[in-house]
């Protein structure tokens, strides 16, 4: 029934619509017909042509009348409204471009803010891994350890198992992040890639364009099958596209792989930051991992693993079947699983890549882009609160002609509406443009591809559409709200005396006005906060010099070199860089501080040291060669460092840093004593002074070195302490190194400093963020307290000028209305203060040696804030003060 | 002309509906038809006509061509829509029952 009544009418609907005047005309022309068609008859029966034009008109009563009525019964459709008014309503827009302009720009960049932000979190949160098949049902996989707080990896045993026995997934995959060194030139190229389990591709439902994926016999073996897939780019950018690609040949660390498949475009693989440009199988492990084969050992952890559970299978269910699983693994491998569980982490959370760095800085900033929506928003209900006063008079006269409320109510809406349909197209335009700077938020690691984007899918625009309701309802309803005790009497005299500071019809503005203050200084409060504890962590000592050392790496590896050889050429490489003028000295070692790269670790024994029954004595370590720690400047607190001398002919010794000293001695100094490592002992001849490892927020924690002759590695990092410029050291050490062996390439040369600076670049980013969205909340809340006391002033002309002319000074009506402007930032301040000190605590993450409540950021906040404040009075309150009295009174 | 009661207002979309289900009519042919069939005791004026046809129209009641008219001049002739056919039958089903019933209460009043 309902349909049908809309069959039948909509076409005379969108008539009335978009030609109102056809039906007019058509209308009139049926009248005209009508009053003919009377008159002839009356004329047929006998009248005279004056007396049966009069009767006839007469019978019909009234032809302005039916028109109207006429018009009224069609009229009065709410489309038809909601058209008259959108049109009004954009006449009314260019009438005042100024304010227009500003409106849309406000929720442009708070709708944009908030687009751009959502974008970046659904791709994390929401659709981490394009092309890839119910995600909503994957998982990573993780080892817990008993007393740490941070997973661990599997081995590829325990995965193995857990495949075999976990009958709650579906699927059970391995997807470890790895480099493979390619040469260009006389650099060394990164490129980051996968080690994957045989089934990977079938498992998340992703199938190559040209050859195929793994074979179920891939993953058996020690480096015995040499196959590669490449992603797309890949393909494109090295491989030129070659459509013959498969079955030719990539060296992949110096070892030949044939190409069997190339990955659909779009496909990045399933790690959260990092574009992969090819995947090889598990069997191949040991060429690109330091550790060498390790399929069957059960104490080596490097799997990343990922299990799809079937459907209807809830999270804590198979967490109950797969912790059952890990708790037989404990009972069945004592030594190498003791203390080990195995979690289940949504793929937002995957401990192993970049989702959860991310975590803490997309929080804050989802808070912060909110509440520069709001601001945006409080400030353009402020810009029409302000024009519907100078609108009074219209509404006056519309709701004396009859317009009822509510029609009076849908067109302010429909101005909203259109303000925020705008703002919202801006927003999105913008958000577009911003769609990529997610990588932004991530240490560069030179050479890797990132990626990291956002995309404007249908959430996201979902979402805009949802901002622009709620905008609409906000500022629209502002201005309607006012309208409820419009005075049209009184409007309608042209009466309006204002007062500076009257209070029922300003307390409206002053109330948004105070809200923005309080937003902005909670932001202010966080920039603040930021940008202080980026300071400390940025100075905090990190224990060692980072601007005279710099760090390289030589690919060894890609070139083929054995252990042997590796052996001699480290030696050979330090001798001929410590006799270079500028280079005070050289050392190598396996893993950078603050680097990507993780320390290994092992459960240590350590002779008179009696661990409690589940005390966990992992400890991490680095394997240096000879004067590392001068090179990087750590302090050597007793005992000596590791010499030439300490190779795999000596007896086995460590340094141990003051915390392990602290710990494992009772703070006794250790040298002379043992300490066991994967069932070899070791004497301690050092004491190295504590310095940071991981990360510049950690504690003091427990570590030791190794000499590297006695725990090889064929391609640790190289470090020199240089007083050159890095330019000229790149150049140097190059030539050295070319004079060994012209084969060799150099990595990426940067100082340790630069390293730092890359392992605390989402503190920066984040300071970046909220101090540039903190000064546009700032620039806002002032933009609307101008607004305001203008406004205020401007209304008050008559009082300023009784003032002036009962004696005021200009000095007098300039305090008046600053202290006035004053008193609405004081209020705003103090909700601010209060707000804040709820809820900066959520910056806890963030912050590194700042309380939240810290009272000396708060005063700088709230100077900043007054000081704004009085910049903002300053014209309106000049303006004031330059009253003539006589003009305004005789006005 | 007396004026029309209430009662007799409200039942003018009827019987224009019904005027128009018999065949599609211009506003004055409606209006004539109106006066000759219910011997001008209803005393519907021309000029009520017409907001009561766009109410009509509005409705999805009727629709209005412009066609050729007997003397060959175009005029806007309504005719009714499946919708106003229903809307009729409900109506009259309507009038029925309650002209039966009260036309019942003024039999026992007599009696």
């Amino acid at each position: 029934m309902r349909f049908e009544h809309w069959l039948y009418s909509l076409p005379l609907r969108l008539h009335c619509l978009f030609r109102p005047h056809q039906l007019d005309q058509e209308m009139k022309e049926e009248l005209r017909q009508h009053l003919e068609q009377q008159i002839q008859e009356n004329v047929g029966r006998g009248m005279s042509p004056q007396e049966a034009r009069r009767s006839a008109v007469l019978a019909m009563g009234g032809i302005m009348q039916i028109e109207q009525q006429c018009r009224d019964v069609r009229g009065g459709g709410v489309l038809q409204d909601f058209v008259q008014d959108l049109r009004y309503g954009l006449r009314q827009l260019a009438r005042s471009p100024g304010f227009s302009a500003l409106a849309v720009l406000c929720l442009t960049l708070g709708v944009g803010a908030n687009a751009a932000v959502f974008s970046w979190v659904e791709g994390i949160l929401f659709r981490p891994y394009p092309l890839v098949r119910h995600q909503p049902r994957l998982f990573a996989v993780a080892a817990t350890v008993q007393g740490e707080s941070s997973p661990d990896e599997l081995s590829w045993p325990d995965f193995l198992d857990l495949r075999r026995n976990c009958t709650l997934c579906e699927d059970s995959f391995v997807n470890s992040i790895t480099g493979s060194t390619l040469n260009v030139g006389d650099h060394a190229e990164v490129t980051t890639g996968s080690i994957v389990s045989a089934n990977y591709f079938d498992a998340i439902g992703v199938h190559p364009i040209l050859g195929h994926g793994f074979e179920a016999g891939d993953d058996v073996g020690n480096n015995s099958h040499p196959v590669v897939v490449v992603s797309y780019q890949f393909w494109r950018n090295r491989l030129k596209g070659d459509p013959q690609v498969i079955g030719k040949t990539q060296r992949l660390n110096n070892v030949p792989h044939t190409i069997i498949g190339v990955t659909p475009e779009g496909f990045y693989g399933t790690f959260v930051g990092r574009a992969m440009q090819f995947w090889v199988p598990v069997s191949m492990e040991g060429n690109f991992r330091r550790g060498g084969y390790t399929l069957e050992d059960r104490g080596a952890r490097w799997v990343e693993s990922y299990v799809r559970l079937k459907p209807g299978v809830s999270r804590a269910q198979a967490q109950q079947q797969i912790s059952a699983i890990a708790a037989r693994l404990q009972n069945d491998y004592p030594a190498t699983n003791r203390g080990r569980g195995i979690g289940l982490w949504a793929l937002w959370q995957t401990p192993f890549n970049h989702a959860g760095e991310l975590l803490p800085t997309l929080e804050v900033m989802v808070a912060v882009v909110a509440f520069v929506l709001l601001i945006a928003c409080a400030n353009v209900g402020n810009l029409l609160l302000v024009r519907s006063f100078h609108r009074g008079h219209e509404m006056s006269v519309r709701l004396a002609i009859g317009a009822n409320r509510g029609r009076l109510l849908r067109q302010l809406l429909t101005e909203g509406l259109i303000l925020s349909a705008l703002g919202t197209a801006g927003g999105f335009l913008m958000a577009y443009w911003c769609r990529h700077l997610l990588v932004m938020l991530l240490p560069v690691r030179g050479g890797t591809a990132l990626y990291l984007p956002g995309a404007i899918d249908a959430r996201v625009m979902g979402l805009g559409a949802g901002i622009c309701l709620l905008v609409t309802m906000m500022v629209g309803l502002v201005p309607a709200f006012q309208t409820r005790n419009l005075d049209v009497a009184g409007s309608l005299k042209g009466v309006s005396v204002g007062v500076v500071g009257a209070r029922e019809r300003a307390w409206l503005r002053s109330g948004l006005v105070m809200f923005q203050i309080c937003l902005s200084f909670i932001l202010l409060v966080a920039g603040a906060l930021l940008l202080e504890s980026l300071q400390r962590i940025r100075t905090t000592r990190t224990g060692f010099s980072s601007t005279s050392v710099a760090v390289t790496g030589v690919s060894v590896v890609a070139a083929g070199y054995d252990v042997p050889r590796a052996k001699t050429f480290q030696n050979e490489l330090v001798d001929r860089l410590i006799g270079l003028p500028g280079i005070e000295s050289a050392a190598f070692g396996a893993v950078t501080p603050l680097g990507y790269a993780s320390f290994p670790s092992s459960p240590i024994a350590v002779d008179g040291y009696q661990p409690s029954p589940d005390e966990q004595t992992e400890v991490e370590y680095n394997q240096v060669g000879p004067g590392y720690l001068a090179t990087l400047g750590i302090g050597l607190l007793s005992g000596r460092e590791f010499a030439r001398s300490d190779d795999e002919n000596a007896p086995l010794v460590a340094i141990v840093n003051r915390a392990m000293m602290m710990r494992y001695w009772g703070g006794q100094d250790p040298i002379g004593h043992r300490l066991q490592l994967n069932g070899r002992w070791l004497r301690v001849v050092g004491v190295a002074a504590d310095s940071k490892y991981e990360s510049m927020g950690e504690t003091p924690k427990p570590f030791f070195y190794v000499p590297l002759r006695q725990d090889f590695v064929r391609q640790p990092d190289l470090y020199l302490r240089t007083t050159q410029p890095l330019q000229s050291t790149t150049a140097a050490v190059l030539r050295e190194v070319h004079a060994l062996d012209r084969n060799l390439a150099l990595y990426e040369m940067i100082t340790l400093q630069e390293q730092v600076d890359r392992a605390t670049s989402p503190q920066l980013v984040a300071v970046t963020l909220v101090s540039t969205l903190g000064g546009l909340a700032l620039l806002l809340a002032a933009v609307g307290l101008y607004g305001v006391m203008s406004y205020a002033v401007a209304q008050s002309k008559r009082e300023l000028g009784l003032r002036m002319a009962l004696g005021a000074d200009a000095a007098n009506l300039l305090r008046l209305v600053i202290s006035r402007g004053l008193r609405l930032t004081a209020g705003g301040v103090a909700f601010g203060t209060v707000t804040a000190l709820a809820v900066t605590r959520l910056l806890g993450r963030l912050l590194y040696n700042v309380s939240p409540y810290d009272p000396a950021i708060f005063s700088v906040a709230l100077a900043l804030m007054a000081t704004t404040a009085m910049f903002a009075c300053l014209l309106p309150a000049w303006r004031a003060s330059r009253t003539d009295p006589a003009r305004v009174l005789r006005d | 002309m007396s004026k029309p009661s209430d009662l007799v207002q409200g039942t003018q979309d009827m019987l224009i509906l019904k005027i128009l289900a018999l065949q599609p009519l211009n506003v004055w042919a409606v209006s004539q038809r109106l006066k000759q069939i219910s011997s001008d005791v209803l005393g519907v004026s021309d000029g009520s006509l017409y907001p009561a046809l766009h109410k009509l129209e509005q409705r999805g009641w009727i629709t209005a061509q412009w066609k050729a008219s007997e003397n060959n001049r175009r005029a806007k002739f309504y005719s009714l829509t499946r919708l106003g056919r229903k809307q009729l039958e409900n109506e009259t089903a309507n009038w029925n029952r309650v002209s039966a019933a009260i036309s019942g209460v003024v039999m026992l009043e007599e009696v």
